[in-house]
């Protein structure tokens, strides 16, 4: 005979279904009408910088952009639940929560074109600079959240990552630190369904990427990562169980990414079928809450055509001053390796630059 | 000024700069409660709390994570790799990340992180413990790597490394931790990174060396006296990134030959880049080519065969005697 020593679920929480409908609502989160329209603007600014984003990247004039139409809902939703004060640790596909946190759009543009700039987050603005490498951030993220225990702050640190994310080791030590350690930190997955072209079922065996998070000992949570709204009230208990001493959480977020990996060859009809991606866009997270608060009077489509106008105008003004940019200079790069140059990088500068060795 | 061995000197300026900037912070495998596998942290945890000195999981990359992490919100970690040949665990966050802060993001972000570990072998380990990786480390821009060889000098290069603004690897050979203890100053002092120390002058031929080589380089140089009448100049490099290619080239203008000793594989390691500066500096002050008195380019040695692997004093004298007759 046996008996179980543990036992978990997974939850999993929907608030509005694909027709704007509330399924949930002892869930509805106590947002003002302000608040919920707030919302629908971001996301709407983050599609048109999307479509903005693809054409620039086929003209040449973006340089490395990961598409991120479709996670509107679960990229808008978490960073609406920070604080300004708590850390963001993104992924590079992160972009739109950067820019909502602070970060400005123009240097996000220096960014994706490889432009040293692009990475010197404004003082004050408290996010990282997107990472690459994949799940790298993940374990810097308890690093973050034991600074602010340690200083007796309330604040939270939060990392972004995908389904492929969930796959390595950091990912599970990262989770495993700030549970062990009891830390302010969130870690928040979009499960885009794709790694690039590999479909979640060839990542893991586990029916959830959520229940990851049984093996740390923390709470883990699946949301339908296309309702604003759910993933705005999981992230918003997770930030606010963190700031309250309680400890981390990992969050699922299902969602789907409609466009191509990134911008660079990419072609996602080589791993996915035009049902599977018809199937996921009736899902799509504006049109169901637009039809939410058009059902309580609150938003209407003139009113979303002139915010399309000033999203564009934004994309437009932060282009103008990403093209002002200075130009970098390798002996710049050089003056950016330590805090002093070793012997052996100046003499390297002055082989460059020409000017006097020594 | 009390004798100490280099362990009793490290955990001497853990003491001391603990005390001094509440930034610093103490981690790793078994640094807290335990006080470190080789002691190195032995009562600190006592006395400066679980809150700066702490056990943490046991992974390296989650270890080196957590300190980056720490690091750009203006903390100083000093974690420990409990084995440098663990450190490819951890290499990512390494070479990949903490290397990279500040650059990557234009100054905005540093790491003034010190990555302590045990390193180097002749003391028996299970395999995989004992390994010479710095080398992998002199070819990763953005990191300093230090590498004490006396009581003395761990103390002030250690205290140097934790004030340094940008992450330093710091490397202390197992060797070297108890074989002998030295006068070590209770005060505060620090020895600049990359200043080599000229350790033995002589006019014959440049001994270049660190770590546990530099007690190995000396007694070969008073051998070769003895055998030869034959002046040996040593230099314990104390950092291998940078390299103080002044220091060597000064010698040799006076010495006019020279040999690198290292307990490293022998390509690509920080030898190589010493013969290579040397070639690009001091090609026309050199009588003989520069040798390189090191192991093999085989994976570290197994425990029972560690002894005829790494390099010893009469290796040493028989290449200093080849570079005489070159």
């Amino acid at each position: 005979m046996s008996q179980a020593v543990a036992q978990y679920e997974t939850p999993y929480v929907q608030i509005l279904d694909e027709n704007g409908n509330v399924t949930n609502p002892d869930l509805l989160p106590s947002l003002s009408d302000e608040q919920l329209r707030e919302l629908m603007k971001r996301m709407v600014f983050t599609r048109i910088w999307d479509q903005r984003a693809i054409k620039l990247s086929r003209q040449g004039r973006l340089g490395f952009y990961a598409p991120v139409a479709g996670q509107e809902a679960s990229m808008i939703g978490c960073e609406f639940a920070t604080q300004k004060e708590d850390f963001l640790l993104p992924g590079y596909r992160d972009i739109p929560q950067c820019y909502f946190h602070g970060y400005p759009l123009h240097q996000l543009f220096l960014y994706s074109r490889g432009h040293q700039l692009g990475g010197k987050v404004p003082e004050g603005v408290n996010c990282m600079l997107p990472q690459i490498i994949i799940g790298a951030q993940i374990v810097q993220t308890p690093g973050v959240a034991l600074a602010f225990k340690l200083r007796g702050e309330k604040r939270v640190a939060i990392t972004f990552t995908g389904d492929g994310g969930t796959s390595q080791g950091d990912f599970y030590e990262g989770m495993n630190f700030a549970g062990a350690m009891n830390l302010p930190a969130v870690f928040f997955v979009q499960n885009n369904q794709y790694a690039i072209s590999v479909p979640r079922e060839l990542q893991t065996r586990a029916k959830t990427l959520a229940q990851k998070a049984v093996a740390a000992g923390i709470p883990g949570v699946q949301v339908d990562g296309m309702d604003v709204l759910a993933v705005y009230h999981v992230t918003h208990e997770a930030v606010e169980r963190a700031r309250a001493g309680e400890g981390p959480t990992m969050i699922e977020a299902v969602t789907f990414r409609y466009g191509p990996h990134t911008m660079s060859g990419d072609d996602p009809t080589r791993y996915r079928t035009k049902e599977t991606q018809e199937e996921w866009e009736r899902k799509d997270p504006l049109i169901r809450f637009r039809k939410y608060l058009e059902s309580k009077g609150i938003w209407s489509e003139s009113e979303e055509q002139a915010y399309i106008e000033e999203a564009k105008e934004i994309v437009n003004q932060a282009l103008k001053q990403a093209d002002e940019a200075e130009k970098m200079t390798v002996a710049d790069l050089i003056d950016t390796m330590f805090a002093e140059p070793t012997q052996t990088l100046k003499r390297q500068r002055a082989e460059i630059t020409g000017e006097g060795a020594n | 000024m009390a004798q100490m061995t280099m362990i009793q000197a490290i955990t001497h300026a853990l003491d001391l700069e603990l005390a001094r900037d509440e930034r610093v912070l103490v981690f790793g495998e078994d640094v807290g409660n335990n006080g470190g596998v080789f002691r190195a942290t032995e009562g600190l945890q006592k006395k400066y709390g679980a809150d700066r000195v702490f056990d943490t999981p046991l992974a390296e990359s989650g270890i080196i994570g957590l300190a980056n992490g720490l690091a750009i919100q203006g903390f100083r970690p000093v974690p420990e790799i409990q084995f440098f040949g663990f450190v490819f665990e951890a290499f990512d966050q390494i070479a990949g990340q903490l290397a990279r802060t500040r650059y990557r993001s234009g100054g905005r972000y540093t790491a003034p992180v010190t990555i302590r570990s045990p390193f180097g072998g002749g003391v028996h380990t299970p395999e995989m413990h004992a390994d010479s990786l710095e080398g992998l480390f002199v070819q990763t821009p953005g990191i300093k790597v230090v590498i004490p060889s006396n009581p003395y000098e761990a103390k002030g290069l250690l205290l140097a490394a934790i004030r340094d603004p940008d992450p330093v690897i710091f490397l202390e050979h197992m060797k070297l931790y108890r074989s002998f203890r030295q006068e070590v100053p209770e005060d505060d002092y620090t020895i600049p990174l990359g200043v080599a120390n000229v350790v033995r002058e002589g006019k014959d031929a440049t001994v270049i060396a660190y770590g546990a080589m530099v007690s190995v380089a000396q007694k070969a140089a008073e051998q070769w006296s003895k055998e030869k009448g034959f002046e040996a100049e040593v230099i314990d490099l104390r950092t291998i990134s940078p390299i103080d290619i002044d220091t060597i080239v000064k010698s040799i203008q006076k010495t006019n030959r020279a040999i690198v000793v290292q307990e490293a594989q022998r390509s690509a390691g920080a030898a190589a880049e010493i013969v290579a500066q040397i070639n690009e500096q001091a090609i026309y002050h050199l009588e003989a080519p520069v040798l390189r008195a090191t192991p093999p380019d085989t994976v570290y040695p197994f425990g029972m065969i560690e002894d005829e692997w790494l390099p010893t004093p009469q290796y040493v004298v028989d290449t200093l005697n080849k570079v005489m007759t070159l």
